[in-house]
Formats: structure tokens, sequence, C-alpha cells
């Protein structure tokens, strides 16, 4: 009868670490740079013109469409083939950044959305320049009330870097396909590697938790006021346009 | 390299797409069930149960569903289980679906008013026929929507499987690129194919989500 045994693991204790901060830092990456492009792209889509927004349109929707695996395969090799060689490490990153954009501009979206149309008008009555119109009044509230579901939907970004390993980027799947043919401690390696995932994502949660706090002092200060008086804090205002299984 | 992009590499490649859909046919059913009795679970009025399905669904949306692929294809096979690749498949998909789907059901039971429940009691329904009678029909009308949604997803994850040698859609291309390196056409092909497969579902389920959504626009 087999029986897990964990013990041929332990020499690869560091291995593992640096595959999970590897599998951090291209989340990191991956979330700052898709962040940027969802943004833009939300702010293009709702743009006077029709030949931005159909491709945008186009953009959100071969990305949403199509299996992550299919979209790195054909940016590496794709672009390999014609001559471009990059790094598997940005290669993954980048594919990553595009499939994030997408659903990051699609969530934004929803948000900009929900920003009345009187606040719009009275910032223009205001005489505030467009630019800060676009991130004082649309941007910023409308980012504060679907941050719930732009951190699942990175957390699921987070997960899908596992597809990565499959052009054999360095990250903690990948480091676990070197472990197991090492070891041969296949289940082993998996388990362990699963549970490595789980933590991920217990510190991402944590870090969209803490970046939440500090980043929107409305929603502490409504909540401290709230103390104050002895109320309970109202429900915040929150879009919840999670696309379950995102990614993949 | 040797040859092109043939004819016959096209019927390849569309014959493979019968196995996505006969995997994401599989794992949707199989998940379904495993989500019902999540569901079931989650809702439960015994607090242990509850409990041991909250646990479930956060740790498997914690973990990668390729780290899952590998545990149940190897799990099974150092066991002694030589199972075929649609199996270890089917069943890893099913055990991902499975939290997923249970999820996103249990909230749309519980959207469901809380009078409901309180209205079957009185009409001494038990409990099994509350959920079936009244709640269920009443919950799917919220459930279709995101149900839908979540197949476009399925469909997408059973590229996965290629990963432990399912020769399905994304195998299919990858076999052929292969043999004649041709990435951007081969690639781009099997793109249009899933999205040919997944895009008119999720029109769906945005025009479905539309629909209930008429009342807050």
């Amino acid at each position: 009868m087999f029986s897990l045994d964990f013990s041929p693991l332990l020499p690869y204790w560091p291995t593992f670490m640096l595959g999970a901060w590897l599998t951090l830092k291209m989340t990191c990456v991956a979330v700052f740079f898709g962040l940027i492009l969802g943004m833009l792209v939300a702010f293009a889509k709702r743009a006077k013109l029709p030949v931005l927004t159909r491709l945008c349109i186009v953009y959100i929707e071969a990305v949403r469409n199509t299996p992550f695996l299919v979209q790195i395969f054909l940016l590496y090799f794709g672009l390999a083939s014609i001559g471009l060689r990059m790094p598997t490490f940005a290669a993954a990153a980048l594919a990553m950044t595009i499939n994030i954009g997408a659903y990051a501009a699609e969530i934004i979206r929803a948000g900009l959305e929900s920003v009345p149309r009187g606040q719009i008008e009275a910032a223009e009555c205001l005489g505030l320049p467009k630019w800060r119109i676009g991130w004082h009044v649309m941007l910023q509230p409308s980012i504060e009330k679907v941050y719930p579901a732009l951190t699942s939907q990175f957390l699921l970004m987070m997960q899908a870097s596992a597809i990565a390993s499959q052009i054999s980027a360095e990250e903690l799947t990948a480091v676990a396909n070197t472990v197991q043919s090492d070891t041969f401690r296949s289940l082993e390696t998996y388990i362990v590697v699963a549970a490595l995932y789980l933590a991920l994502s217990l510190v991402i949660k944590l870090i969209a938790w803490a970046v939440g706090e500090h980043l929107f002092k409305r929603r502490r200060a409504i909540r401290l006021a709230a103390k104050r008086a002895g109320k309970t804090p109202p429900d915040p205002q929150r879009i919840d346009t999670v696309i379950p299984g995102g990614a993949a | 390299m040797s040859g092109g992009f043939t004819s016959s590499h096209l019927v390849y490649l569309v014959q493979s797409i019968g196995w996505t859909l006969v995997l994401s046919a599989l794992a949707f059913v199989l998940g379904g069930i495993g989500g019902f009795a999540v569901m079931l679970a989650r809702i439960s009025p015994r607090a242990w149960l509850a409990r041991v399905a909250l646990v479930y669904i956060e740790a498997i949306q914690g973990i990668p569903l390729l780290i899952l692929l590998f545990i149940v294809y190897f799990g099974l096979s150092v066991y002694g289980y030589q199972v075929p690749a649609l199996v270890a498949a089917g069943l890893a998909l099913m055990i991902y679906s499975s939290a997923y789907l249970g999820d996103i059901w249990r909230g749309c039971i519980e959207a469901m008013p809380k009078p409901q429940w309180e209205a079957s009691e009185c009409l001494s329904l038990t409990r099994w026929q509350t959920l079936r009678l009244v709640i269920i029909p009443q919950a799917m009308r919220l459930a279709l929507p995101p149900t839908v949604g979540f197949l476009v997803q399925l469909i997408k994850m059973t590229s996965l499987a290629s990963v432990i040698g399912f020769i399905e859609l994304t195998r299919a291309g990858q076999i052929i690129n292969n043999s004649i390196f041709q990435p951007f056409l081969i690639f781009g092909l099997v793109g249009a194919f899933y999205f040919v497969l997944c895009y008119p579902l999720s029109r769906w389920s945005q025009s479905m989500e539309n629909k209930l959504n008429v009342s807050n626009r």
C-alpha cells in the first residue's frame, strides 16, 4: 500500500519558497500593468468614437471567451515564430497583463456606469478639467465600489499563473514539476504546492484588504464616524460583477 | 519543417472539438450534481455540515485547477488506479466546478426572501419540500445567468486537460504545431474555435442578466 511521505521534499523547501515568490512577483507585475490597461480600456470603451468602442469590445470579448492557455501559447510561440523571442517570465507576465486588462476593464466599466450622471454634470459646472472629472469624480469612487470584484479577479489570476508553467516560465507550478521529476514524489509535491497556493491566496487577500483600508479613506472615516455616533456603519455600496471562475 | 497547414489538419482540429464538448458536458453534469450537494450542505441547519462545506469551497477556490488536475491524476495512479485521462480530467473538473457551482447556487437560494420559508413552514411543508417546491423553482431564475456564465469558464478550463495528455482542442493544436511550426495560424484557429463555442453562451448569460436587472437600471 502506498503511503504519503513528505520527507524527500524537505531539502527542496527553499526551491518551493522561491517558486512561491516568483508567482507572487509575476502576479503583482501583471496586476499593476493590467489594472492600468483595464482603466484605459474602460474609458476608451465609453469614448464617443465608434471605432475605439468597437475595438475595445473586440479585445474584451476575445480575451474573455478564449482559454488563457491558448492565449499564452499564441503569444509565446506566435511571437517566437516571427523572430521575437522573449524570456518566459516576460511572456507569461505579458499574457497575464493582457488577460487581466480585459477582465478589469469590464469590472471598472460597471463601476463607471454607476456614477450618477448628475455628479459628472455638477463637476462640469464647477469647471473641473476633463482629466480631474475622470480621476476624482468617476474613477476613484467606482474603483472603491468594484474593489471586491477586482480583488477576487486578481486572486483568480494568481491561480491562472500556474498555467504559465506550460511555457516553462519559472513559477511555483514549474518548480513543482521539476521537483517531482527529481524526487518521484509527485502526489506529495503537488499537495505541498496546493497548500502553498492556498497560503498565497490568503496573503493576497490580506494585502488587498490592507491596501483597501489604506486607499479608501472615506470608507474608514465613515466607519469611524458611525462608531463615534454609536450607530452601525452603513452598508458600503459595492458592485459585484464577479465573473465566476474568471481567467482559466 | 515539412509541409504546411492542410485540410486534414483542419479536420483533426474540428474533430477534437467534439472531445472538448464531451469533457465539458461530463464536467458540467458531474459538477452540477456535486455542486447541488455542496449547496445543500452549505445551507444546512447543521452548523458543522455548513462549516465543512465552507472550508471545502474556500480550499478548492484557493487552489489552481492545474494543481488539482495533477493531484487527481497522480493521486489515482500512485494508488494503483490507471485511469484514462478523460476520467482524471472529468474528476478534477467535477471537484473544481462543484465548489464554484455550490457557491453560486447558495447565493441564489439565500437571495430568496425569508418570508417564503416562513410561509412554507406555516403550510407545514418539510424543509425538503420547501426547497423543492418553493425555493428552488424561484431561485432557478436567478441562478441561470451565472450558471451559464460558469459553463463558459468550464469550456475554457477543459483546455487544461491537455496537460495530462487528453487530446482535446488545445492538445490537438499543440500536436499539429509540433509538426508544422505555425503557431500564429494554429493557436489563432484554436482560439477562434473556443470563441465560437463560448461567445454565444456569454451573450445569452449577459442578456438574461440584463433582463433580471431591469428594475434597478
